[in-house]
């Protein structure tokens, strides 16, 4: 088997695995099976990657989003305990009407194109880097030179997203009963005892 | 690679950004109803920003052309003065913002450092480049308005509002990205200088053109022209009126500068598609806003339909040739002073708990005060295009642009539905005017913010002084693109 063939093969199984499994992600009724999918679906496409030596691409595919986002992703749902939507529930007119939008827009796709690549399909190798070619100095210089502008826009909009989830979602609730660390500390004992003075009493029983 | 004196021109951009984190951190010591330091931070930042843009112009004495971050970022005529307006406009924001957050008693820091992240966003927008950073500005801009929106946290119909803006922005978005990806795969470049080049010639491409036509749903989500507006009255309404006022305003020139900057700079090619649709989008939006306007009893719903029928006519600019764009700037920049405006009356006459966002709410205004229901007056009256005020002249402009390429019947629409739309702006002044007022409530306002409606609707009036300098200079920095 040539290399060539062998790469082909490894291709179209692989993209056949990511298109399945991400039909899957948006058919399946259960979110538990639709998030693990959509790990599949990464998982998949980071191999797309390899094939084209984008190793960079492809191991951070698989830390950030199955390592971390997708790991979020599930605990949230977990947590949630989001109810299984039943059938009798989603309007079947909309999947018709859905259904029936995607199969026109994917004909235009296609005939698009087609029509713009009829012909011009091209069937020569992708470039190949030679030995001792770095992925991670590649992306890195493009990033902090040619994209640095978008880079620092991205930084500042995810301080946005932070900013806009706290303010939306911390709440101070009035019977809170939260110690305060420093208040604890800074307390004299004349504050916490008073001393009362008071007569002796007289022992239980005693008094007339 | 480049150097610190590379930024320069950057400069306000990078103001903004840092006065944003410090007013974040100013906020954490606000009281609930006080904020008047963060304010003051917001709104001298918004003048420093001025200064920082006006003072290159002055010293480079000519639209020149500068691009920086290798050509993501471009600053010209066309950006300066159209930033220059959105941070006026801010500053209005700013103390409307303030009067309705300690009417309402919920002053916090966050709104206003949201605010000037918006800010920033739009000014990413209206100077990008490139289509990354065309979309991220985009996107900064639409964070923050998705947090502002929700931000009466309790306020069941703001949670609603925000939800929607949220979906349907992010669909938007969406349509958008595709656009632009297909526009990508056409020509391999996303510099927008780079795309005018190497689509020369091809201006019968379906690839292109499919891009073309994403691109423009996107943008007209974004505007929210017809038929593509249905959020806008939801949000509009849902949203806390310091909210709505915002981003009935300075979110709107930000988006007519990336509808500029795609169409009408990389696209250019393109122009005949993209003024067929546009003309259709205007004529819809015209009709619709216009027609459902008249049966609207909530003001900022009303001031939502009206809003869509201001887009149109801006729009029918974009048609109208070179003379159009300059057209479109100037009316939009007029519209979005009137906005904030009317806006700002609704801020004015709500208390704690009360939005006054009916129109019944402003019967007998006159009786109540004087002085506020003539400013509500030459508002409405500047919205609806009556003769004297500046309304009336940005309306003329479009129209004569429009004629001028000999788009007759589109003006003949525009204008039949303008006098339509009449009716429920004088609506309005007849409630003001001629109708026993429920309350006897006074108004009671700082001086502040009495100053800066003060000058915002007597700025209809006002900018006639300077009508032809205003409407010259639009011509002089559109012809640079």
């Amino acid at each position: 088997m040539s290399p060539e063939l062998f790469q082909q093969i490894i291709f179209y199984v692989f993209a056949t695995f990511t298109v399945g499994s991400a039909m899957a992600v948006v058919s399946v009724k259960n979110t538990i099976y639709s998030a693990l999918f959509l790990v599949l679906c990464f998982f998949n496409t980071a191999v797309l990657w390899l094939l084209i030596e984008a190793e960079f691409l492809a191991i951070t595919l698989v830390l950030v989003y199955v390592g971390a986002v997708m790991v979020l992703f599930l605990f949230v749902v977990m947590m949630l305990d989001v109810k299984q939507a039943k059938a009798s529930q989603l309007k079947q007119s909309y999947t018709k009407a859905a259904l029936l939008i995607a199969a026109a827009m994917l004909v235009e796709l296609l005939m698009l194109f087609g029509y713009k690549l009829s012909g011009q399909i091209p069937t020569n190798e992708l470039i190949r880097q030679e030995q001792g070619y770095s992925n991670v100095a590649e992306v890195g210089m493009e990033l902090f030179t040619k994209y640095v502008y978008p880079f620092e826009i991205a930084a500042v909009i995810l301080l946005v997203a932070i900013v806009a989830a706290i303010m939306l979602t911390m709440r101070k609730r009035p019977g809170n009963k939260q110690m305060d660390a420093s208040k604890q500390i800074n307390i004299n004992p004349s504050e916490r005892i008073r001393v009362v003075s008071m007569k002796a009493e007289k022992g239980q029983g005693e008094d007339s | 690679m480049f150097g610190w004196s590379e930024l320069i021109p950057a400069l306000p951009e990078i103001l903004v950004l840092s006065m944003a984190c410090v007013v974040l951190m100013a906020g954490l010591f606000t009281d609930k109803n006080k904020g008047g330091f963060l304010v003051f931070l917001s709104a001298i930042t918004m003048v420093f920003a001025i200064i920082l843009t006006v003072k290159d112009h002055v010293a480079t004495a000519e639209f020149s052309q500068e691009l920086l971050f290798n050509d993501t970022f471009i600053r010209d005529g066309f950006g300066d003065m159209l930033k220059i307006v959105v941070y006026l406009l801010m500053i209005g924001v700013f103390f409307y913002a303030k009067q309705y957050l300690r009417q309402q008693n919920n002053m916090k820091g966050e709104y206003f450092a949201l605010l000037l992240f918006a800010t920033l966003g739009i000014m990413v927008m209206i100077s990008g480049y490139n289509f990354i950073a065309l979309y991220l500005g985009l996107e900064l801009l639409a964070l923050c308005s998705y947090a502002l929106v929700a931000y009466n946290r309790n306020d069941i119909h703001g949670n609603e509002a925000a939800m929607k803006y949220f979906i349907l922005g992010a669909l938007a978005s969406g349509m958008l990205l595709y656009g632009m990806s297909l526009i990508y795969g056409a020509v391999g470049t996303l510099q927008i200088n780079e795309i005018s080049q190497a689509i020369a010639g091809q201006d019968n491409d379906m690839f292109l053109i499919v891009g073309l036509i994403f691109v423009i749903v996107g943008i007209a989500f974004k505007l929210g022209a017809a038929p593509f507006h249905m959020w806008v009255p939801d949000v509009y309404e849902g949203a806390p009126t310091a909210t709505t006022l915002f981003i009935a305003s300075a979110p709107k020139i930000a988006a007519f500068a990336l509808a500029v900057r795609i169409l009408g700079q990389s696209l250019d090619v393109l122009a005949i598609h993209w003024q067929s649709m546009l003309a259709t989008l205007a004529i819809v939006s015209i009709v619709v806003g216009n027609i459902f306007a008249l049966q609207q009893t909530n003001l900022k719903r009303l001031f939502a339909y009206s809003t869509i029928s201001h887009i149109g006519f801006m729009l029918l600019g974009l048609v109208g040739g070179p003379d159009g764009v300059a057209a479109a700037m100037f009316y939009i920049i007029v519209y979005t002073i009137m906005a904030i405006g009317g806006f700002g009356m609704i801020v004015l006459l709500s208390s704690k708990g009360f939005e006054a966002d009916k129109i019944s709410d402003f019967k007998g205004l006159n009786q109540r005060n004087g002085w506020y229901a003539f400013m509500m007056l030459l508002l409405v009256g500047s919205m609806a295009g009556f003769p004297p005020l500046i309304g009336f002249f940005s309306k003329l402009y479009v129209l004569k642009a429009v004629v001028d390429q000999g788009f007759i019947y589109l003006a003949v629409i525009a204008v039949i539905f303008a006098v339509i739309g009449a009716f429920y702006y004088l609506r309005i002044i007849k409630v003001m005017y001629f109708e026993e007022s429920d309350t006897d409530q006074a108004i009671d306002i700082g001086f502040d913010v009495k100053t800066v409606l003060s000058i915002n609707a007597l700025a209809q009036l006002g900018l006639l002084v300077i009508l032809p300098a205003l409407f010259s200079y639009c011509i002089m920095v559109t012809k640079t693109l």
